[in-house]
């Protein structure tokens, strides 16, 4: 293919293979490749250690950028990252790996929980979802955290992807409860409910409906067991 | 014609990693949905292309002939680990969209072409270079697909373009109310845009050799005459 470029240094391609027994042969193979493995394993040690710190600085801040779009950072004054909870795997709230609940608070006083959840039942497989339930019972809100629902038809559940910028689909939860919405309506308008959906992408809609009010009933049940677990404490449920 | 504009040629067009080899289309699919997605996969590989070329020009003179392909193997997967973990640390958003296909870079199998074909057997500067031009041939094919898809599904052109550089706008080159055409989106779509895109190649190939015959053809008979 690219006869026009000459081999120029020595090559060990098509040289026959030195003198000396089998053995011998394979021994010296097998020493390069472990040299080669551990030369290269260095390698990625040496960047992985490099990057980790940049790394772990990025996620949280992913972290903080995605608590900040579901709870404005004026409605709690405690550190948020740090007053977490453990949630292990949970039925109710769509997921089957723990997760952190974070705590915020003002003034001492219970101010939010937020948390993630997911939807099973998205059009495609599952949709991760990040929330705020204000002590008082409210939604504060909800965004999409990770779905794979089909671009340009089911994506608008996330706003990034909604095309309209001024009020995406997502915000319709936001400040919402119980009293205003009760949780019979709790469902998109084409099931009789309280919610729009766009027309031909009903399932993303219904799935992260039906999976907000869940976890906003799962929140209301434990609100007091959650805020008052102390900070890193893992939360077990306790009646089932 | 010089080497370089040769080694150029090659990855440019002629021996195109996509249009003349096919190589690759696995990502090239799956990535190509918007223009921006298939521009970063592109630059990552074409970044993983001049490093493993370089990596293994120079190494050559090391690597025993028989266990040549597991060590290539090695040196590939470390600089994609490596490219994995920058993109992570540097360029996050980006990173949480190519996701699992940063990784898949390894399986790349024009990455191992470029290597074994060409590397193995030519200097460091020569094999970086040609790396470089094979990856370059990569991410103008997979850019213009994901344009033409980008554009024929959603109407806009560099959606997204706001995770690399933010307060960028995409373009919205359709009105607004443009409804979108989702197979363009689909996998479908990249398949039949490739397609298309293939046989554009050919009949440009084909029309340059008809040419070419044609004025072969024209001198002997001036030579005749």
């Amino acid at each position: 293919m690219h006869d026009a470029a000459p081999t120029s240094a020595t090559s060990s391609a098509n040289v026959p293979p030195p003198a000396g027994g089998a053995l011998r042969v394979s021994a010296r193979t097998a020493l390069i490749l472990l040299a080669f493995t551990l030369v290269f394993t260095g390698l990625m040690a040496s960047i992985y250690t490099l990057t980790s710190p940049q790394i772990e600085a990025t996620m949280l801040e992913a972290k903080r950028r995605l608590i900040g779009e579901v709870l404005p950072a004026a409605a709690y004054d405690n550190d948020l990252l740090a007053d977490a909870i453990e949630l292990p795997p949970s039925p109710e709230l769509g997921l089957d790996e723990p997760t952190r609940l974070y705590r915020a608070r003002k003034d001492g006083q219970p101010a939010a929980l937020v948390f993630e959840a997911a939807a099973p039942d998205g059009y495609s497989g599952h949709i991760g979802l990040m929330l705020a339930v204000q002590a008082d019972g409210r939604l504060a809100a909800v965004r999409v955290t990770s779905h794979r629902e089909t671009p340009g038809l089911g994506d608008y559940i996330d706003p990034k992807k909604d095309k309209n910028k001024a009020s995406p689909w997502i915000a319709q939860f936001a400040g919402r409860n119980f009293s205003d919405t009760p949780r019979e309506k709790w469902k998109v308008k084409k099931d009789g409910g309280a919610f729009d959906q766009h027309v031909g992408a009903t399932i993303s809609a219904r799935a992260v409906t039906k999976a907000t009010g869940r976890a906003l009933d799962w929140a209301l049940e434990h609100a007091d067991a959650l805020y008052a677990l102390p900070a890193g404490a893992r939360h077990e449920e306790s009646t089932k | 014609m010089s080497i370089y504009r040769e080694i150029s040629h090659n990855g440019l067009w002629k021996q195109n990693a996509i249009l003349a080899q096919l190589l690759g289309l696995c990502p090239l699919l799956a990535v190509s949905s918007t223009m921006v997605n298939a521009v970063s996969l592109g630059l990552a590989t074409i970044l993983v292309m001049g490093l493993s070329n370089f990596a293994v020009s120079l190494l050559r003179g090391f690597i025993p002939y028989e266990i040549r392909i597991p060590v290539f193997i090695l040196i590939i997967a470390a600089l994609v680990t490596i490219v994995d973990l920058l993109f992570n640390a540097f360029l996050h958003d980006l990173y949480l969209v190519l996701g699992i296909f940063i990784p898949l870079i390894v399986t790349n199998c024009i990455v191992l072409a470029r290597v074994e074909a060409f590397a193995a057997k030519n200097g460091a500067g020569l094999a970086a270079f040609d790396g470089v031009m094979m990856g370059i041939g990569f991410v103008w094919v997979i850019g213009l697909l994901g344009a033409i898809r980008e554009f024929i599904g959603q109407g806009t052109l560099l959606s997204g373009i706001d995770m690399i550089f933010p307060g960028m706008q995409a373009i919205q080159v359709l009105p607004e109310s443009y409804p979108g055409f989702l197979i363009a989106i689909l996998p479908p779509g990249a398949f039949l845009v490739l397609g298309l895109m293939i046989a554009g190649r050919n009949w440009l190939e084909y029309r340059a050799n008809e040419r070419a015959k044609a004025r072969l053809l024209a001198q002997q008979q001036a030579a005749g005459a």
